[in-house]
């Protein structure tokens, strides 16, 4: 299972950072005192790596079915557990009717298989300011949870992350974009 | 009718990655009508080498951009003296020259020496004059610092050319995002990068000191706040509850993180002390309270709740308390920015449509829109206040703005192949 390795590769390059004072004097030309100001020099480079690379094919379901490999159900286009992006509207967390009987689809499933966890992963669009789009994220990501957790599903399946405005699903700015962009992802994580 | 004018430079920003250099552009959009005439002549240059770096010039840019002086070009000159004794005031008069700078950079066995005088052309006389001793390396830095001088000499403010700003760039390749902590000078030149994740990275806070940066990665998935070290590339990570850990911002004495935790519920304002790590709840409610910022002098807490329905901004004391609302025109008001004297807030205003950067002086309550953009976000204070940076968008191309108190000066850095945005100005 591929679908939740995650790369993350983290670079942390030093730098010297210095400060500069300067006695301010008039008169004519003087010796400043110089801001001894290393300037900034590379210093090391140390890597965390929690991710074996790339490994690995690309996404199953080529991105249509982003849980498609946790069963045949989720990638069936006529199986509601085939949708798992939750729409929201313009600065709300409120689900919307049409999105009510993906949500139960995605509870019965969960009840049914106990051991199966899944993040709910909340996003805004790009208006505002970044953390409070942050917030906004959580309380869709948490609306979406309290429903799966009304019919069920137990708390230990549950994990919310918001990420704002920080990962779009659509990279325009317009409303076409925001729209898409307005979301929860069910992702079911490998066992 | 505002005296405008437009001065592009384009340069390569030199990285320690080599293959990584971007272009950028500094577009100065608004000038103001009493910007001073200087001249800046080009340094004269000894040495057998040559010199790495055009003193002159980036004095000249630095200067020009600030907005306060309208820069005399090369082309324009009447003599371009080297020497003091090579002067003629009276040319320089004649052409509306009120001052002069000239100068010279010395090379001997790999060290600069870099001299300059600045005179008053009107009264014929010298107002100031430097030697600097600077190694290769630090000829930008070098230059800055003469430019401070000099903008300080003819202001009365504090300049803010050798500063430095930190900001988040993001580059795109198919479904792969990566993200960068960067920190340049301030005119976007030496930018390097001190963190980089494909996971987002936000909300890059300098510390009081200037020595290191708070801010928030999501490298392991989920949010957590970390404090690094510029100097030693040294991190640790402060904050890591389940939920959002988000929007730090320092304490004025470096000792105290106030942050935006969700472990509790909603997201509230919290403050950690670094050298203890204990934690204290500053808000409790059932609604968005996140983005906190200290006032210059510790006493408060200015921060954004939708408590009311819509985001506006509140103040707190920084001890906890009675929370009050300050931000009552229009129906959006987020994320606050302290002017360095404390008197005013900057902020991102919202009218449904646009985002703009708008200006509260906090005893008057007068409130000024200062930019004119669809989306412009994180304000973020000049260290002197005389400038509030920004990210704004257009179209598709993301940069970093400033704009001054008044909003009568403006300036732009374009940086291009990478959204550029969150920057924050040094201390």
């Amino acid at each position: 299972m591929k679908l939740n390795k995650t790369v993350v590769a983290m670079a942390i390059s030093a730098m010297i950072l210095s400060a500069c004072s300067e006695d301010e004097k008039d008169a004519s030309l003087i010796d400043g005192t110089q801001n001894a100001a290393s300037g900034i020099n590379d210093a090391s480079v140390s890597g965390l790596n929690n991710g074996s690379g790339l490994s690995g094919s690309a996404m199953d379901g080529s991105g249509m079915y982003p849980n498609a490999a946790i069963g045949p159900e989720f990638s069936d286009p006529s199986n509601p557990l085939s949708k798992s992006t939750i729409y929201f509207m313009l600065d709300s967390s409120q689900v919307q009717d049409d999105f009510v009987p993906v949500i139960a689809a995605h509870a019965h499933y969960l009840v049914a298989h106990p051991g199966q966890r899944v993040v709910m992963e909340g996003h805004g669009d790009e208006r505002g300011s970044r953390e409070y789009n942050i917030a906004l994220g959580e309380q869709r990501a948490k609306s979406v949870a309290s429903m799966l957790r009304v019919q069920g599903v137990g708390d230990n399946q549950l994990d919310v992350v918001s990420y704002g405005e920080e990962k779009p699903a659509a990279f325009g700015h317009d409303e076409a974009s925001w729209e898409l962009n307005r979301r929860v992802e069910l992702v079911y994580q490998g066992k | 009718m505002n005296f405008v004018r437009k001065i592009i430079l384009i340069a390569l920003i030199g990285c320690y990655v080599p293959s990584s250099y971007a272009e950028m552009t500094i577009e100065i959009t608004e000038g103001i009508e009493s910007a001073l005439p200087i001249s800046i002549v080009p340094f004269a240059m000894q040495g057998p080498s040559g010199v790495p770096v055009d003193v002159s010039f980036i004095v000249d840019a630095d200067l020009g951009r600030s907005g306060y002086f309208k820069t005399l070009d090369k082309q324009s000159m009447p003599s371009r003296p080297t020497t003091a004794e090579a002067v003629q005031f009276k040319e320089w008069q004649a052409i509306g020259q009120h001052y002069l700078v000239i100068g010279q950079v010395v090379a001997e066995q790999g060290q600069y020496t870099v001299q300059f005088q600045l005179f008053d052309v009107y009264k014929g006389g010298q107002l100031m004059g430097y030697r600097i001793a600077s190694s290769a390396a630090d000829l930008r830095r070098t230059a800055h610092h003469i430019s401070d001088l000099i903008f300080e000499k003819l202001t009365g403010k504090k300049g803010v050319f050798s500063g430095r700003i930190a900001y988040i760039t993001s580059t795109r390749q198919g479904r792969q995002s990566n993200h960068k902590l960067q920190v340049s000078d301030a005119d976007g030149f030496n930018a390097q990068t001190i963190a980089s994740s494909v996971e987002p990275l936000m909300s890059p806070a300098w510390s009081p000191d200037g020595r290191k940066i708070a801010y928030v990665s999501f490298e392991k998935k989920s949010a957590a706040i970390y404090v690094q070290t510029l100097a030693t590339g040294e991190r640790t990570r402060v904050a890591e509850f389940p939920g959002i850990n988000g929007a730090p911002s320092w304490s004025p004495d470096g000792s105290k993180l106030a942050l935006t935790l969700s472990k509790d519920g909603s997201p509230d304002i919290y403050v950690l002390n670094l050298l203890t790590r204990s934690l204290s709840r500053l808000t409790n409610s059932f609604a968005i309270d996140t983005e906190p910022t200290w006032s210059p002098d510790g006493s408060s807490i200015v921060f954004t709740s939708d408590r009311g329905g819509k985001p506006q901004l509140y103040i707190m004391s920084s001890q906890g308390g009675q929370e009050k609302r300050l931000t009552f025109s229009g129906n959006y008001n987020a994320k606050a920015s302290f002017s360095p004297d404390g008197r005013n807030i900057a902020m991102v205003h919202g009218n449904g449509n646009d985002y703009r950067i708008a200006v509260m002086d906090l005893a008057s309550k007068s409130f000024n829109v200062l930019t004119d953009g669809r989306s412009d976000e994180s304000p973020s204070f000049a260290p002197n206040g005389s400038m509030i940076l920004y990210a704004s968008k257009k179209g598709n191309a993301s940069y970093l703005s400033a704009v001054s108190l008044d909003g009568k000066m403006q300036q732009k850095l374009v940086f291009d192949s990478s959204e550029i945005r969150e920057p924050a100005w040094s201390p």
